[in-house]
């Protein structure tokens, strides 16, 4: 199950707001947790801080990130267990307004410290390509590129894969490039069917770069964050069972992709509730 | 309203609104070939552009479109290359 020995830094990037990078670092990083992995979920949204929420721990915090890298905390004191899954730690973002609060040094100690005990750790990025994006990305070596199917997300991310190949330290260093997947969430086959959705090979061929998964537009996910369990624990969930398939791709196994196509026709669909809840 | 009106409505709500995902991507092709061109360039190379349309401007009738221009990257220096399509007859 596990065999991961240097520590993989992931951050899931996208330069549009509210395209559901949150969800998918809180999914991701219970799937990389529940497969073994010691996985730390960090949230760079200073100012904005909602993975917390997300993730069901927002009573449970005391210090943050920024506490941290000013010293008026330790990692120990800020890092909070998750109640699901045994080896998953999160790291809630300031809700401070000082927006130079996150400095280059202050973000490598922290991810130094965590590299010691940690096998991934998952670096939820703000949106915009300002200051916590960049260091969000800066020390990444996997970079998942969330994309909705729509032309101002998909600009966006092209944007930011510019940025993944010149701003980040593999790159200046002048090292291997970091990984780029694409995962695209928010689908929806049937509007693509209708023609009024880009579809899953309009955006791989404008992205080109290598596909993680399609993640459906579902009711799951809504129905998640009221409650504060990650999506990908609703194991019944198109949403659910999707980020399941991408974390396993993640990890190298071959699955094939799921949740692609137009649903069957209309009598099928009269018979099997389920499916009447994607959008 | 006529019958004729009144029928042509009823079409009209029935019909299938027209495809769009085909605009999209074209678009975005488009945009997105140009910028990724744009990517390393630094921000003055269009306002450098737009200066020298304008000095060119004054001495020859030109439109916009004349002047390129393009920085490559070379190891330890880079070339400023500048293109400009003269007008016939001169
Ligand atoms: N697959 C999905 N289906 C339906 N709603 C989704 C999906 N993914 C995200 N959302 C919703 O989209 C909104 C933005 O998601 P979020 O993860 O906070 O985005 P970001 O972190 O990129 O701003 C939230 O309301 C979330 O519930
Ligand atoms: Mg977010």
């Amino acid at each position: 199950m596990k065999e991961q020995t240097v520590t993989k830094i992931i951050v899931i990037t996208s330069g549009k707001g509210g395209v559901g990078k949150t969800t998918t670092s809180a999914s991701f990083a219970v799937g990389l947790a529940s497969r073994g992995f010691k996985t730390a979920v960090i949230d760079f949204d200073i100012g904005l801080r909602n993975l917390d929420l997300i993730m069901g721990c927002e009573r449970r915090v005391v210090y943050d990130f920024v506490n941290v890298i000013r010293g008026e905390a330790n990692l120990n004191q800020a890092l909070i267990r998750d109640k699901h899954i045994k080896d998953l730690f999160i790291l809630p973002a300031s809700q401070t307004r000082d927006k130079d609060a996150l400095t280059l040094e202050g973000v490598s100690t922290v991810l130094d410290e965590l590299s010691k005990t940690f096998d991934y750790i998952v670096c939820d990025s703000p949106a915009g390509i300002e200051r916590g994006a960049q260091l969000a990305m800066y020390f990444a070596d996997s970079a998942i590129v969330v994309t909705n199917p729509e032309v101002s997300s998909v600009r966006d991310s092209d944007r930011m894969l510019g940025l993944l190949s010149s701003k980040t330290r593999r790159a200046e260093e002048g090292r291997e490039p970091l990984t780029e997947h694409l995962l695209l969430t928010r689908y929806s086959p049937k509007r693509v069917a209708r023609g009024d959705m880009l579809s899953l090979s309009d955006v791989n061929e404008i992205l080109a770069i290598p596909l993680l998964g399609v993640i459906p537009e579902s009711q799951a996910v809504l129905r998640a964050s009221n409650s504060g369990d990650p999506v990908i624990l609703d194991k019944e969930s198109d949403a659910g069972q999707a980020y399941m398939d991408a974390v396993g791709r993640f990890l190298g196994e071959n699955i094939p992709h799921r949740f692609i196509e137009e649903k069957g026709n209309w009598l099928k669909r009269l018979l099997n509730f389920k499916e009447k809840e994607t959008v | 309203m006529s019958i004729a009106n009144k029928i042509t409505r009823i079409l009209d709500y029935l019909k299938r609104p027209e495809k769009t995902s085909h605009f999209a991507k074209e678009r975005l092709q488009i945009i997105i070939a140009h910028e990724r061109g744009m990517r390393d360039k630094p921000d003055y190379l269009t306002a450098l552009q737009r200066d020298l349309v304008d000095v060119i401007a004054k001495y020859v009738a030109i439109d916009k479109e004349a002047v390129k221009v393009d920085l490559e990257r070379k190891e330890g220096f880079s070339v400023l290359e500048l293109n400009v399509t003269l007008p016939d007859g001169l």
